[in-house]
Formats: structure tokens, C-alpha cells, sequence
């Protein structure tokens, strides 16, 4: 019998979500890691039982976890993230520059064949990849170390290096997002990179228009598609059609393109969520209403999902890594809240209810599709 | 043997309830210093490399203290010598995460 298992970091703790298919009614498994921030937690595509975990506390500082039974029961494994070398100097806040110092693990990406591998995307912003399940950890150095890197400078979040999308058609070829230095494109399964941000442009810099330097927030790929990605910037909601080479914006009629997560709809790739968010210094939906926004069209054309989301005095935030869907036959569309709401639909965004509304706030939300 | 005290996340994270006692000072060894003693720690229990002190630098983590006897040993150097009765057994070596609200 089918079912879903949704896995939920917070600020303080994990927690596991399950149900059958029909998606009605819900097991809440955890605190997982209790009074730990869980940056994320994600399942290997390979083994859907292997899953990975980032713990990490300001006293305590980083631990990866995994479990080899679908979140019965954890094991720490390695924890060490050694830049490559004598790492150089990012651009701090104020224009200097400042060493690379690691902080903390954001996003964690099983590899999609392969249960053992694994990749890390980390503050300050570098790409590690581990293929012993965890235990040990090295750099994918030739992204730090391109060109631009001296450059970078964190958002007012960090310098994290908070998405990674593994390509499952063209062999070898990822993409790597980071706030705020924008979007890179490996083709040598992460050997190299180059910056993929023509197109992109953000007012918040002195060039708008400067290959690195972009606050790109989230970037999503439908499996059957990879050249087409949809991207979530700072503000503007992004499309390629080339696998990044360029980029044009399909913010269209949005209330705003600020935003922070975007996914695709499993079986239409042409259907893309995103949650209109403000602006950057309003972290929270406009006018109080949580909405949801569809486009089945690519982009441009958008229509509001609110049957069942508080449409009156709701102030809370969906994080970068806080949506998901799943791959049942009507596709399931899920998100976190800053408020700790995880609110599920079971008709592609048609409808929302909340499987748990009072959880420490969400930082991410990942989905299995179980079979 | 001496006594170390955990703080809540560190015991849960070594899979211990208590008190740990480490196997210190060695048979002849008049002194054990604060470096030693967290060194033994962590070679008995690897979960926790990096939780105290950075695993490069060996720097203390900045919310992370050391107190024995009423004393913080926070700021001293690695090669510190611990006190007398923290060598006995009498008193605990305490690793103590930083008070925080809100």
C-alpha cells in the first residue's frame, strides 16, 4: 500500500510524519534530536530507509545523523568539514575580507543512485560530498575555489550554500545555489563550476546585472525535465529553459515576488508553487493571508490556493527548504511555517489542512513517496 | 578517576545518564592537565570531538565552559594542571553550556 512520510527539521527537533495514501490521517513521530536546530533531513532516493540528518546547535556546534530504518533509530556518523587547503577570504558584511569559517550544514542531498553518497551544502558557503554514508566528508573544492569566490558575500542569513540539485538525466551535471552569491552549474558530477546567472538581475547591487552576487533563494527541476529550472530570487521568480545558460522572470500577476521555496508538481512540469512572501523586510504573507500561489502555465499566469490556510492575521514565514511534494497519483503539495504549522494538501493545492500546527518553528520539509 | 559533568545535549549525544569517570591519572602520573582530560573524553566518546572544541584549532567553543572547585578554567591553556581534588575523585571536572533565555 502506498503512503508518504514527511520529515520535518525545526529549531528544535525533527519529527516524522506519516500516513497511507489517501493522506487523511497522520502519525507525529519525535522530537527527534530534541532542543537541537535540524537544518534538514532527507531520505536517499536509492534506499528510502537510509535517511540523512544536519543537528547542529550554537553551544554544541554541527553532527550529522543517519538512520538505516526510516527514522526508528539514529547513529551519529562524521562531522568534520575541513575546507580543502588553506581556504582564502570571502567579502564580509562590510567589505573586507574574511576567512572561511565553517558554521553549520543547511541542505543535505542523498545522491540518487547511491545510498552511501551524499553531498552537504554548508555555511560558509562550500559543497562537501561524503561516500561512506556520512562517516567521512570532503570538499568539492572547485566551487569555492572559482574565480568569483573572493567575492561572495553572505545575506543577512549567512553564506550558506543551501541547494543542491543532482541532474538524473545528464550524468554528471549539478547545481548548486547560494545566498548570496547566486547560481553554479557543474557538468563534472562537481569537479568544476561556473556561475549560471544570466538573466538574473537585483537591484540590491551595484550591478544589477553581475555574474555573482544574486540572493537566489531557491531553485527546483522537474526529474523528467532537467533543463527547465524554476527559481525563487531574493525577489523575482525566475525560469531556464536551458539548463541555466539564461534566465527570464515569470513573476507575472504575483502580489509580490518575494519569496523564499518553489517545487514543482510531480507529474506536470509545468506546475509550480511558490509562497509570496511581502518583501525582505516584511518576512511574512501580505495582507495577513497565507496563500499558496499555482501556475500550470510555466510562469506568469498564477491563481491563489487558500481553501483551508488562515486568511486573516497570519504573520509567519515559509523557509527556503520548507515545501515538498510527493509523487502519489494527485500529487500532495506540503510546507512548514516559521509559526510550526505543517499544512498538507492532497489535491495539488486544491485543498489544505494542517497535520500538526504547534511544532518549534520549521525549517524544513522534506517528502518520501512510499510504495 | 576523575569525574566529568556533562551538560544535557552532550550526555544525550554520548549515550550517558551521568557522571562519567575517566581513567585518569594513570598509574604514576602526579598531574593530569584540563587538555588531558578532555582529550580522554573525547577518545572514549568520538560523538563528542568538535562539541567542546573545535577539532582544528583546538580552540574552546565559544559557549562551552570548564569549571572545577568553583573555579573557571575557561581561559587557561591546555597544559593547565587540574586541581588536586578533581584528581581524586572529590570533586567533578564540569563542561557547562552557556546560560541562554528568551
Amino acid at each position: 500500500m502506498s503512503g508518504v512520510r514527511v520529515l520535518v527539521g525545526t529549531r528544535k527537533g525533527a519529527f516524522v510524519l506519516t500516513s497511507d495514501g489517501k493522506r487523511e490521517k497522520w502519525e507525529v513521530d519525535g522530537p527527534h534530536f530534541a532542543g537541537w536546530e535540524i537544518y534538514h533531513l532527507k531520505g536517499s532516493p536509492a534506499n528510502p530507509d537510509r535517511l540523512y540528518a544536519s543537528q547542529s546547535t550554537g553551544w554544541f556546534g554541527q553532527q550529522i545523523q543517519r538512520s538505516d530504518d526510516a527514522g526508528q533509530t539514529w547513529q551519529a556518523v562524521g562531522h568534520e568539514f575541513n575546507y580543502d587547503g588553506v581556504p582564502g577570504t570571502h567579502q564580509w558584511y562590510d567589505g573586507t575580507p574574511h576567512p572561511w569559517e565553517f558554521a553549520r550544514v543547511w541542505h543535505l542531498e542523498p545522491s540518487l543512485r547511491d545510498p552511501d553518497t551524499v553531498y552537504a551544502g554548508v555555511e560558509d558557503a562550500a559543497l562537501f560530498r561524503s561516500t561512506d554514508g556520512g562517516q567521512s566528508w570532503h570538499e568539492l573544492s572547485g566551487l569555492r575555489n572559482h574565480d568569483t569566490g573572493s567575492k561572495w558575500q553572505p545575506g543577512a542569513g549567512g553564506m550558506c550554500l543551501h541547494t543542491i540539485l543532482l541532474d538524473p538525466v545528464n550524468e554528471g551535471r549539478m547545481f548548486a545555489a547560494i545566498s548570496a552569491a547566486g547560481a553554479f552549474r557543474s557538468d563534472d558530477a562537481g569537479e568544476s563550476w561556473r556561475p549560471v546567472t544570466k538573466g538574473l538581475r537585483s537591484e540590491i547591487m551595484p550591478d544589477p546585472e553581475a555574474e555573482v552576487g544574486h540572493c537566489v533563494h531557491r531553485i527546483a527541476m522537474h526529474p523528467a525535465r532537467p533543463d527547465v529550472l524554476f527559481m525563487q530570487k531574493h525577489w523575482d521568480v525566475m525560469r531556464s529553459d536551458n539548463a541555466g545558460e539564461t534566465w527570464h522572470e515569470i513573476s507575472g500577476d504575483l502580489p509580490t515576488d518575494f519569496g523564499f521555496p518553489i517545487s514543482v508538481h510531480a507529474h506536470e512540469p509545468d506546475t509550480v508553487y511558490v509562497v509570496p512572501i511581502t518583501s525582505d523586510s516584511l518576512h511574512f504573507p501580505p495582507d495577513g493571508r497565507l496563500r499558496v500561489y499555482r501556475t500550470r502555465s510555466g510562469g506568469n499566469e498564477w491563481e491563489p490556493l487558500t481553501d483551508g490556510l488562515p486568511q486573516q492575521n497570519c504573520y509567519v514565514n515559509v523557509l527556503r527548504d520548507a515545501m515538498d511534494t510527493d509523487s502519489l497519483d494527485e500529487c500532495g503539495v506540503y510546507f512548514g511555517t516559521t509559526g510550526g504549522q505543517v499544512y498538507a494538501s492532497a489535491d495539488a493545492g486544491d485543498t489544505w489542512s494542517a497535520v500538526v500546527r504547534d511544532l518549534p518553528a520549521v525549517l524544513s520539509v522534506e517528502v518520501q513517496t512510499l510504495s | 578517576m576523575i569525574r566529568v559533568g556533562l551538560p544535557a545535549h552532550l550526555r544525550t549525544l554520548a549515550g550517558v545518564g551521568g557522571e562519567v569517570a575517566l581513567d585518569l591519572p594513570a598509574d604514576g602520573q602526579e598531574a593530569v592537565t584540563l587538555g588531558q582530560a578532555l582529550d580522554a573524553l573525547e577518545a572514549r566518546y568520538p560523538v563528542l570531538l568538535g562539541t567542546m572544541r573545535d577539532n582544528r584549532t583546538g580552540r574552546r567553543r565559544a559557549f562551552v565552559r570548564f569549571f572545577a572547585c568553583k573555579e573557571d578554567l575557561s581561559h587557561e591553556p591546555a597544559d593547565f594542571p587540574l586541581p588536586e581534588p578533581v584528581l581524586r575523585g572529590s570533586e567533578p571536572l564540569l563542561v557547562v553550556g552557556a546560560v541562554a533565555g528568551g
